[in-house]
């Protein structure tokens, strides 16, 4: 019928128009900006240039990507290794428990994400009570610093991307088939065969979304390290922000956020790719 | 098969994780102390301090205009958007889907520093008109996917049985299907209004000057280390705020629950 496919138009039109407006075309302007000079005004100038891409071979740009893409790894190797367990866990329990455990992990999200960052401060602070609890027994000598480095920043990206990785791995592992489980016991393999043959292949979909879960949000780290890290421990969102509002240079962030958000594509691509294979092959 | 102690250990271990800072940092509250290392006597000065700081007052009300502001627009946008969505799977519609599923997919800074280049780049003044032209954006998305949740539940052959009783599309609309998407609708209201409160990342990128947020606020309280006592006692209140709603909201659900044969 026409006249409803007219009306599925003017119904999508507003979001439709919106999304284009203020997402779509500024999405693109970080690929176009990336190439117009900078004004010294802090705006943008006349003409187009290459020069911003050049800079970006600066050697302090390598080793912030290197390490951007290196603490987001391992925070997503952590969250999957202290996920499963833990999903597993919540899956086996009583209804009751499930439904309580599951609340307990939300609630911390429900306060604010700054608040969470801070409150880490406050403990790993020189002055904090983790601090001179280590000192007491001996694990960390008065001078050791558990504030502003590499680990610190980890710490606390496990700390709040963890919640994202529980909640997809917590609804494949309560839709896997325990009997699967046992049946392979019963056919004679070891508990670890049994759990890497069947259990981790049956959960893969839930892994999938899990790394994805962490990985993007990760990678895109700005806070954490701003407020936790040092000036050894920042990440490509800090250059970005700084690059924006200390020196206001916004072709140079511009360039930067092209570069994040191709870091970001990718593993997103990877994701539907894999996905597409299997389902063909399964056709 | 014998159950392995590693799941629960973990469980155990991962709790205190989530909640030692939280703890800490309540406890703090109350600390003479100013960076909390040792219990150094309880005391309510840091809350006095807070209730004094009017900075703080003026950027909680500028947080609830602009989240007042982009859960009533995005809740529209995206409630409308649902709907395009359900009823049609053509290759417009995938597109439509397309730009409703990235922005929950994208990071926040990337969406903050791509708007603010699109501020700077048309000449849009910075203030509360952009961070709501902001939270809208990422709010729709939201709504949209709660929404469509419920609307994947609603059998449309109730606005058939109300067209076929003489109804016509406003009264079918208003009377059977809004009423039916009505707890989706404020579930993804209230989501709007939570995220658009508690964002920081986004709107530190496209906040002018005297639009601080509340969140962003905090964040320039937080680069001085004389205000971390009064960050504990503010944080403290806004967790209390969180918990209430929760509680009362688990609470209200319970009742329901209870309600049904």
């Amino acid at each position: 019928m026409p006249g409803q496919r007219m009306k599925g138009w003017m119904i999508s039109l507003p979001s439709m128009a919106w999304l284009t407006v203020f997402f779509l075309l500024p999405t693109l302007m970080i690929f176009i900006i990336a190439f117009k000079p900078a004004n010294p005004l802090g705006g943008l100038g006349e003409g187009w240039t290459l020069r911003t891409w050049l800079e970006l071979g600066n050697p302090n740009y390598p080793s912030i990507i290197w390490r951007t893409l290196r603490l987001s790894f391992y925070c997503t190797a952590a969250c999957i290794l202290l996920g499963i367990p833990f999903s597993y866990y919540i899956a086996r329990a009583p209804e009751r428990r499930q439904r309580a455990l599951l609340l307990l992990v939300i609630i911390p999200f429900w306060t604010n994400f700054l608040i969470r960052v801070f409150a880490w401060k406050a403990v790993l602070h020189p002055e904090g009570a983790l601090k001179h609890m280590l000192v007491a027994v001996g694990i960390a000598s008065p001078d050791t610093m558990l504030l502003y480095n590499e680990w610190a920043v980890l710490l606390v990206m496990v700390y709040t991307y963890l919640p994202f990785a529980i909640m997809p791995l917590y609804a494949a592992i309560e839709k896997f088939d325990f009997a699967l489980l046992d049946a392979a016991l019963d056919l004679g393999a070891g508990r670890a065969t049994a759990m890497r043959r069947v259990f981790l292949p049956g959960i893969r979909r839930g892994i999938q979304t899990a790394v994805l879960m962490v990985l993007i949000p990760a990678l895109g780290s700005y806070v954490i390290p701003d407020i936790l890290g040092g000036p050894s421990s920042e990440m490509l969102g800090n250059k970005i922000a700084q690059r924006a509002f200390a020196d206001r240079n916004l072709p140079h962030s511009a360039a930067l956020s092209a570069l994040l958000c191709l870091c970001v594509m990718l593993p997103m691509l990877m994701g539907t790719l894999l996905r597409r294979k299997r389902t063909g092959g399964a056709a | 098969m014998k159950r392995s102690r590693l799941p629960g250990l973990t469980v155990l271990i991962l709790l205190v994780f989530f909640y030692l800072p939280i703890v800490i940092l309540v406890i703090n509250s109350f600390n003479l102390h100013k960076y909390g290392g040792e219990w150094s006597g309880f005391t309510l000065k840091w809350y006095v301090r807070l209730f004094q700081d009017d900075a703080v007052w003026h950027a909680l009300r500028n947080s609830l205009i602009i989240a007042g502001v982009s859960t009533a627009a995005s809740t529209v946008l995206g409630t409308l958007a649902a709907y395009a969505l359900h009823r049609s799977n053509d290759r417009f519609q995938k597109i439509h889907h397309g730009l409703i599923y990235m922005p929950l997919v994208l990071p926040d800074i990337l969406m903050g520093m791509s708007l603010l280049l699109f501020f700077v780049a048309v000449g849009f003044q910075l203030g509360l008109t952009s961070i709501c032209i902001a939270h809208i954006t990422f709010c729709i998305s939201y709504v949209a996917m709660v929404v469509l949740a419920r609307l994947q539940d609603f059998d449309f052959s109730m606005m058939e049985a109300a067209y076929d009783l003489g109804a016509n599309s406003w009264t079918a609309t208003t009377r059977v299907l809004l009423p039916a998407l009505a707890p989706g609708i404020t579930a993804g209201a209230l989501l709007a209004f939570t995220l658009s409160i508690d964002d920081f990342v986004i709107t530190f990128f496209v906040a002018g000057p005297g639009s601080s947020t509340l969140p962003v606020h905090i964040y320039s309280m937080m680069k001085h280390s004389r205000f971390m006592p009064v960050i504990n006692a503010l944080s403290t209140l806004l967790l209390l705020v969180t918990f209430v709603a929760v509680g009362s909201s688990q609470l209200i659900n319970k009742q329901k629950g209870a309600d049904l044969p």
